[in-house]
């Protein structure tokens, strides 16, 4: 992992990976190294005549290490891209280096809008919450409910999700009865759901971080919120792929706005799941596509400048770049260097014995609102 | 009405669960005057051996159990004959910092065996969802919980207070020369209570999985929780921490359900007021002498 250069370092494009591969965020890691490793199988460690090396580094997605090692790698190492990054503080933290060194900033997971607008060398192949948040606003509002209770993680992406949530809805016609903002490190989540049900709303929309979703739906069962027909939508963390067999029946009926599932009908998806399960043994989730499309996204844009690795040139390059992702058709807006994607609205079903996210309705090339709306 | 009555049943619930998963500690904080910050690791332990058990090898859930309460007590007894006994004689310091190296360890190896990410028991559906009691919810699991629980307690309410052992287990604390002397065999009584520590927080992991959660970081994440109920329940005797866990327990849920934006503070909240009250917590050492 640490190895120097080899002797003819000229021949070689070092991408310095900062994930976080222990703690909490360990599962959002190890998805998208592990997309990563498939991309390269796939497709070959070479571009337009260079070598691609990746350097795998674990900031455990503290900011501070992030920051650490983001210098490391672009001091020591000499990487031309710095990429990865679990959560939106670690993100943040590489940005000023990013923009200093002039280093492409390649953001495969955290999701809140502002990261692209800290250093013009941020590119993000993963999404934001304000585009499932919003989507699933409207169609919420549009689809006959209209008493929502929510509960949300108290940190960024979880006000991102509700904020974004509250005014579509409310937009839409939509009322909110009950807003509960639950700590991030919160085991129990009986009490609020509690107050959830007391509330009696139509639905309740859900932001907890990738993990905690188990838990949040088997409690929801237990306290028998989904026998009084209280419905459960969100943006579709709470359903990753990865958490979403473990949940149970409990889980089935939620209505969930997200980019990704392992169930969407397209051929790229059904070869990228099938390459997945067969390295890995587990079904990808939407990180592993931020991730699957990020390496894709530093191979196009190195063939593009024919190895060259200038940070502006590179920049360049990938502004405006469209191809067709295991999620569907996306592209980097030129303005903005964020993803535009399809949002799809699925439920979760069961099929051939495993639960799934099928989709149902797709918004097409959604933008992240959190900066068309500025 | 009704719901403050499915907001007690919660809390005396979660509090319980509290104290099976902290009781441990209150033991050989307490009782053995030494400090194993690696109690959460047992309880981790415990969780993953009844979810390896009932998931993959498809036990039933309540035969899992008393194995998850069996084999934590096992590698308790293994490393207190290897490492622990070692250490009791040594300063508190030394005890903290192998302790909590070994709970780092434990994180890591169970994250390199198991992965990281969470898993879940399954459970028979016998103890899935809530019935209704007089229109006050009550959910199955927690119930089971409960009653689990309680019995324990009186259990080691009796075993410590009334039997041959626990008679030799306090004089082995209060003076171990003076009882070896008279033929208590100090280090094997020792060895007998720190394994029993360590299958109750195993079958407190095995039960709080459903709840909590279950992850290599569970240890980290709750160690707070087990030294908030030792330290306000004082550690002389089990009556406190139990006392502590309910409060705790109660004090949390009606705090979250009623006040949720102070939500998470009510416990500490709890916890401050009790120990500028009391120092030495409800039942401390020094309120006891």
């Amino acid at each position: 992992m640490l190895a120097f250069a080899p002797a003819h370092a000229q021949e070689t494009v070092k991408i310095g990976l900062i994930l976080p591969m222990t703690g909490g965020q360990a599962s959002t890691g190890k998805q998208i190294d592990n997309a990563v490793k498939l991309y390269m199988q796939q497709n070959g460690d070479t571009v337009a005549g260079k070598k691609i090396e990746v350097i795998l580094k674990d900031d455990a997605a503290v900011p501070d290490n992030t920051k650490r090692l983001a210098q490391e790698l672009i001091v020591n190492d000499k990487v031309s891209f710095i990429a990865g990054f679990g959560v939106t503080p670690a993100a943040l933290a590489a940005a000023p280096l990013a923009t200093q060194a002039k280093v492409p900033e390649i953001v495969m997971a955290a999701g809140t809008s502002i990261i692209t607008e800290r250093s013009p060398y941020i590119v993000r192949t993963s999404f934001t919450l304000a585009q499932s948040s919003t989507i699933i606003g409207d169609w919420a509002a549009k689809n006959g409910i209209k008493k929502v209770a929510t509960l949300t993680s108290d940190y960024a992406p979880g006000n991102d999700a509700l904020n974004f949530f509250k005014q579509n809805f409310t937009a839409g016609g939509g009322e909110i009865v009950e807003e509960v903002k639950v700590p991030l490190q919160n085991p129990d989540f009986a009490p609020f759901l509690q107050r959830m049900k007391d509330s009696k709303p139509d639905a309740v929309f859900v932001f907890v971080p990738a993990g905690q979703g188990g838990n949040f739906m088997k409690q929801y069962a237990e306290r028998g919120l989904d026998k009084s027909g209280i419905k459960v939508i969100g943006p579709g963390d709470v359903m990753d792929d990865d958490l979403l067999n473990g949940m149970g029946d409990a889980a089935l009926g939620t209505v969930t706005a997200h980019l990704y599932s392992a169930a969407h009908p397209s051929a790229a998806n059904k070869e990228f799941v099938a390459a997945y399960k067969k390295a890995f043994g587990s079904r990808p989730g939407f990180m592993a596509v931020g991730g699957y499309d990020g390496i894709r996204l530093i191979y196009e844009a190195l063939k593009k400048t024919g190895g060259k690795t200038d940070g502006d040139a590179l920049i360049e390059a990938m502004k405006g770049m469209k191809w067709e992702s295991p999620r569907g058709p996306i592209s980097i807006d030129p303005e903005t260097r964020d993803i535009v994607q399809n949002i799809y609205i699925r439920k979760v079903e069961k099929v051939d014995g495993e639960l799934y996210n099928v989709e149902f309705a797709t918004f097409e090339a959604v933008k992240d609102s959190g900066k068309t709306k500025k | 009405m009704t719901t403050l009555f499915t907001i007690l049943f919660d809390g005396v619930a979660y509090g319980m669960l509290l104290f099976v998963l902290a009781c441990g500690l209150a033991v050989t904080l307490g009782l053995m005057n030494f400090v194993n910050l690696a109690h959460g690791a047992f309880a981790m332990t415990g969780g993953y051996i009844c979810a390896v058990l009932v998931n993959n090898s498809g036990w039933p859930f309540f035969t899992a159990l008393p194995l998850a309460f069996v084999s934590a007590a096992a590698i308790g007894v293994a490393l207190e004959r290897t490492l622990y006994r070692h250490l009791y004689t040594r300063s508190h310091l030394d005890q903290v910092l192998f302790t909590i190296g070994l709970t780092f360890m434990s994180v890591a190896a169970v994250d390199y065996v198991m992965g990281s990410s969470r898993i879940f028991i399954k459970l028979p559906a016998a103890l899935e969802g809530q019935f209704d009691f007089f229109g006050v919810g009550i959910g199955r699991y927690r119930l089971m919980i409960i009653v689990i629980c309680g019995l324990l307690t009186v259990a080691l309410q009796l075993i410590l207070a009334k039997t041959r052992f626990g008679s030799r287990l306090r004089a082995a604390v209060d003076d171990p020369r003076a009882a070896s002397g008279l033929g208590i065999n100090v280090p094997q009584v020792f060895a007998f209570t720190f394994a029993f520590g360590c299958g109750l927080a195993g079958l407190g992991g095995a039960l709080s999985a459903e709840i909590l959660g279950l992850d290599p970081y569970f240890p980290l994440k709750f160690m707070i929780y087990f030294l908030i109920v030792v330290t306000v329940g004082g550690s002389s005797s089990i009556t406190g921490p139990f006392l502590a866990s309910l409060l705790l327990g109660i004090g949390d849920v009606a705090g979250k359900y009623y006040v949720p934006k102070m939500g998470p503070f009510v416990i500490y909240t709890i916890m401050i007021v009790i120990l500028i009250w009391r120092p030495n917590g409800l039942f401390g050492r020094t309120a006891a002498r």
